[in-house]
């Protein structure tokens, strides 16, 4: 048997219902490998042991007792922006270093129901605010494939923690690329579901038009597991959609035979680093040879989209970031003269400096005065792009191209220029913007670094996505491949 | 669009944020770059489109009725505050 954290989690779920391990023992073994190999990564704020334990001896109760789902026993990290009862869930900020959340999201919740372990919450940029997980409170997360360089953000932490094999799997969550830019920058399968898939109760808001959840694994099939169980409507949560949840297990083996990918032409213009553009071509090649047919696809309104997402998204930034006040939770500024005083060195000393910059931007962009011609004009433009994507997904089925502009870049390298590092999410952002689900495959190596094709489809069509990344799972290995040092 | 120092503090006044000496030339820079940035949006022609809202064609945000669904849980809640009494949150004094 090969050593347990090289296991998929359908590996390991098989493992758990044949009694070849119990959950108690794969637990114990990551909690192992998270104690010796997290300190050089950082990628945990929180490791949740104890609990972790006593939910796996649970989980083995279950599994023996007949009652286990496809995820009972599995352990999991999650990024520290979802609520879990009971245990501190800082969102990466000073702010809510001292916040114990009272609840559970829903995610967390769903997942717990069906017998998924906790081992911890997982570093990420500021209140989800980055593309480098440089940000954080806690310090920076390095990259398993090479420690001067960023695993990408928001969901750095995750993604590390899964490349390096100290979680089988981790939850994240995507409002501009946060989970798919660090599944590409870590050589991971990174899925954003459509808006309103999965219920945003319970996550920390960021930009609440743009925000989802989704998963960071070492599949596709992996990932149509956990989104299976965290998927579905959710009363608490106003923009969840009532829609049936699929089976996107048994979707996977669907033969990709007459597929229509669109190439993104916009993508391979400017920006695109040679080398990347060249492995996302011989993952195109090879779903051609698997029957799909190609054709370039234009969406004239797309390169719009960095700019129109940094109007809307500090917009809606500021205003979530308004309740955090100094008053009845997170950080509270020391001996206060009065009340505006108290709000304003709570916020000025608790939140950190993109974090600040974004509601500045928010704020400037919804002022009187500029709401018009900043806000109002990114939230048409924002239709435009929507409605290049539909133009387009009347004609092709899923659209490809490359997650990021290149491979992982240096910790420090673009941290005191935001417009660079805006443009890490070049790719990404669009999905967001139009609601649409996405996902990121590994699918090669430039200069040892890790590098993503990003498959895009119209809304709810996560299983096609996972079935695509699937067969293309099935031809390649790169997504085996395991960072020196973690093996 | 270029800010000057005084438009950096009204914004941070507008949001309530306590600027450092030293960050305030920062911002002054990066805002204005921002907003040099997104100012390439006004190029587009919108004066046909409609602003969009919502990501999802024809969804709306769902009203529920008004029922109270939690239990009193003041007590939990109240135990991320920093200052508390009988119940209630503690702030500086407001009215004198």
């Amino acid at each position: 048997m090969s050593e347990l954290h090289h296991l998929t989690l359908a590996e390991l779920s098989a493992g758990l219902q044949a009694r070849r391990f119990s959950s108690v023992e794969l637990t114990k073994h990551f909690l192992a490998r998270i104690e010796r190999l997290n300190p050089a990564l950082n990628a945990f704020i929180t490791v949740t042991g104890e609990q972790a334990l006593v939910a796996a001896a649970r989980a083995d109760e279950a599994i023996a007792a007949g009652r286990a789902t496809s995820l009972t026993g599995l352990p999991l990290a999650h990024k520290d922006i979802f609520c879990t009862d009971g245990v501190l869930t800082t969102c990466g900020s000073r702010m809510l270093s001292n916040f114990v959340a009272p609840y559970d999201a829903t995610v967390v919740e769903r997942l717990s129901q069906a017998g998924v372990i906790m081992l911890g919450k997982a570093n990420m940029d500021e209140f989800a605010m980055g593309s480098s997980n440089e940000t954080s409170w806690y310090g920076p997360v390095r990259n398993p494939w090479d420690p001067a360089k960023v695993p990408g953000g928001s969901s750095g932490g995750s993604a590390a923690a899964v490349a390096a094999r100290l979680a089988p799997a981790a939850t994240g969550t995507d409002t501009g690329g946060s989970i798919r830019q660090p599944a590409a920058l870590t050589s991971l399968t990174g899925l954003k579901p459509t808006y309103g898939r999965v219920s945003r109760y319970g996550m920390v808001a960021f930009a609440s038009s743009l925000d989802q959840a989704g998963t960071l694994t070492l599949s596709a099939r992996d990932a149509a597991m956990l989104l299976g169980a965290m998927a579905g409507f959710d009363p608490r949560d106003s923009t969840s959609v009532d829609a049936p949840v699929p089976d996107y297990v048994g979707a996977l083996e669907q033969p990709l035979a007459g597929l229509k990918i669109g190439l993104l032409k916009e993508f391979f213009e400017k920006g695109l680093d040679e080398d990347s553009a060249r492995l996302v071509r011989d993952a195109l090649s090879v779903c051609e040879k698997l029957g799909a047919n190609l054709r370039e696809v234009s969406l004239p309104n797309l390169p719009l989209s960095v700019p129109t997402y940094y109007v809307v998204a500090p917009a809606e930034c500021s205003s979530n970031l308004s309740r955090f006040d100094g008053v009845r939770f997170g950080y509270r500024c020391e001996n206060p003269l009065d009340l505006t005083d108290l709000y304003k060195r709570s916020r000025g000393e608790g939140f950190g400096a993109e974090v600040k910059r974004r509601i500045m931007t928010g704020t400037y962009v919804l002022s009187a005065g500029y709401y018009d011609a900043y806000y109002l004009q990114a939230q048409k433009v924002r239709r435009l792009i929507t409605n290049d994507f539909a133009r387009a997904f009347g004609e092709i089925d899923v659209l490809i191209g490359p997650t990021t502009p290149g491979p992982a870049f240096d910790i420090g390298a673009k941290v005191d220029d935001p417009i660079t590092m805006y443009l890490n999410d070049i790719y990404t952002i669009g999905a967001n913007l139009a609601g649409l689900p996405a996902i990121s495959v590994p699918c090669g190596f430039v200069n040892r670094l890790p590098v993503g094709l990003q498959i895009i489809g119209p809304h709810f069509a996560e299983a096609k996505l996972l079935n695509v990344a699937h067969a293309y799972q099935r031809e390649t290995d790169w997504h085996q491949r395991i960072p020196r040092g973690y093996e | 669009m270029s800010l000057t120092r005084h438009d950096v503090e009204n914004i941070a006044h507008l949001a309530r944020l306590a600027l450092a000496e030293s960050e305030l030339p920062v911002y002054v820079d990066s805002l204005s770059k921002i907003l040099n940035f997104v100012e390439q949006l006004n190029a587009t022609d919108t004066a046909s489109v409609q602003p969009m809202a919502h990501p999802l064609a024809d969804q709306v945000q769902r009203m529920r009725p008004d029922e109270a669904l939690d239990c009193d849980q003041h007590q939990k809640y109240q135990r991320n505050a920093q200052r508390t009494e009988a119940g209630l949150y503690l702030v500086p004094k407001v009215i004198e």
